[in-house]
């Protein structure tokens, strides 16, 4: 496990966001993003997967382990899935577990799902700078942070 | 009380079945699970308030299945375990007899899953009112609170998985949780191995769970782990309308979907 806050030039608290994208849609969508020459904030650190179904709850909580203020998950918008329904199972499954997170106190802020096509460039780097700003103003996730450090095996 | 062990021994005598698991007087005034298997041994059967764990634990262990064909004593949580063990397929519709206690001690017979479901339908569906009272409590708590809540909670937690081995629906020869290649799940007791551990307990058994609370009596610590896997069971309810332990058909919440589900929070 690795200390969170590095230590940036202005000295400033500097958010690190994790986003679980899919091969498909979102990831594509980050990619136009970039060929668009669109700017977003360089905290967000992507993690390509075949498909939001494929995105275990688990990897959330592995994220916040190693260090990330902030979590985004994104891929297709419903009906448009590579696989027809994955994004679907994990729709339901993101609904029982962001009410799990709630419940066992982790600030849900943290978290944000979204749908990110591959023609939706601009809705991603709109996205990334919001979930940064919001993560910025929560500040580093230091009680999950502080629960992992007792955890370092 | 004489009724159920009567029918019991009725039960044991015709060779209906080889053995009626139920509970009997243990030792320090406890009640332990009591495997009947001749008409004598049915006479050591009890069935009272202090008997509250979740027997249908045992159905699917090999250990018991060899014994032959089963008769449960079943309070309501259990009858709902047996249907959402049918409906995955862990029970076949006429592996079991159930002996359902009622109203004044009597004792009704069922004897198929269909007929358990038949009569799980007509009884009331309530928590225990001391569950839904910390339930509420804990709703009411801010977010900040709650997670000092369970932090406090969780760190006395030991992993001694009690709560695994008490649950009928754990049934998986081989866990997640016994992985260690890679090692998904911190085994130690630390605090993130401790809140991982539960959450996804608490993940696996969403729109599985019986309610039945067996989870949370068996913790040696009284960590009330029982409100995790209540909480994601009520969350499914209220979400997709379905609900672990109602049906021996397979309708299983987090293995389906329907494309109108409703969210407020994807962006």
């Amino acid at each position: 496990m690795t200390a969170t806050t590095e230590p940036q030039p202005s000295g400033a608290f500097e958010p690190k966001i994790a986003a679980f994208v899919c091969n498909w849609c979102t990831y594509a969508g980050a990619d136009l993003t970039g060929t668009s020459r669109i700017k977003y904030p360089s905290n967000v650190r992507v993690v390509r997967l075949p498909c939001t179904g494929r995105i275990d709850f688990m990897l959330l909580l592995k994220a916040f382990a190693r260090g990330s203020d902030g979590v985004i998950v994104s891929g297709c918008h419903p009906n448009d899935c590579h696989y027809t329904s994955g994004n679907y199972h994990a729709r339901r499954r993101w609904m029982v577990f962001r009410d799990l997170l709630d419940f066992t106190g982790i600030d849900t802020r943290r978290v944000t799902f979204a749908w990110v096509s591959a023609a939706e460039g601009a809705k991603w780097a709109e996205l990334v700078a919001q979930v940064t700003e919001q993560v910025r103003e929560l500040g580093p996730h230091t009680d999950y942070q502080a629960l992992a450090a007792a955890g370092v095996e | 009380m004489e009724e159920l062990r009567q029918k019991a021994r009725q039960l044991l005598e015709s060779g209906a079945v080889k053995v009626v698991v139920g509970h009997a007087q243990g030792t320090g005034g406890k009640r332990r699970a009591h495997f009947a298997r001749t008409a004598a041994e049915a006479d050591a059967l009890v069935h009272d308030d202090g008997c509250w764990q979740n027997l249908a634990n045992y159905l699917t262990k090999p250990e018991v299945k060899k014994l032959g064909k089963a008769a449960i004593v079943a309070p309501p949580a259990v009858l709902r375990s047996l249907l959402q063990l049918g409906a995955e397929r862990q029970l076949r519709e006429d592996e079991v007899v159930a002996l359902a206690p009622g109203a004044g001690g009597a004792v009704r017979t069922l004897s198929s899953l269909a007929e358990v479901e038949e009569h799980v339908a007509t009884l009331p569906d309530q928590l225990p009112a001391a569950d839904r009272a910390e339930l509420d409590r804990l709703a009411a708590m801010s977010a900040e609170q709650r997670r000092a809540f369970w932090a406090e909670q969780l760190e006395r937690c030991v992993k001694c998985y009690a709560c695994r081995s008490s649950c009928p629906m754990c049934y998986c020869e081989r866990c997640t949780m016994d992985c260690n290649r890679p090692q998904w799940v911190p085994a130690a007791s630390h605090g993130l191995g401790n809140f991982e551990y539960h959450v996804v307990r608490a993940m696996h058994l969403a729109g599985r769970c019986v309610e039945c609370g067996t989870c949370g009596k068996s913790c040696p610590l009284g960590i009330p782990v029982h409100l995790l896997t209540i909480f994601a069971e009520e969350s499914v309810r209220r979400q997709f309308g379905q609900k672990g332990g109602a049906s021996a058909k397979p309708d299983f919440a987090m293995s389906t979907f329907r494309p109108d589900d409703k969210e407020t929070f994807i962006r």
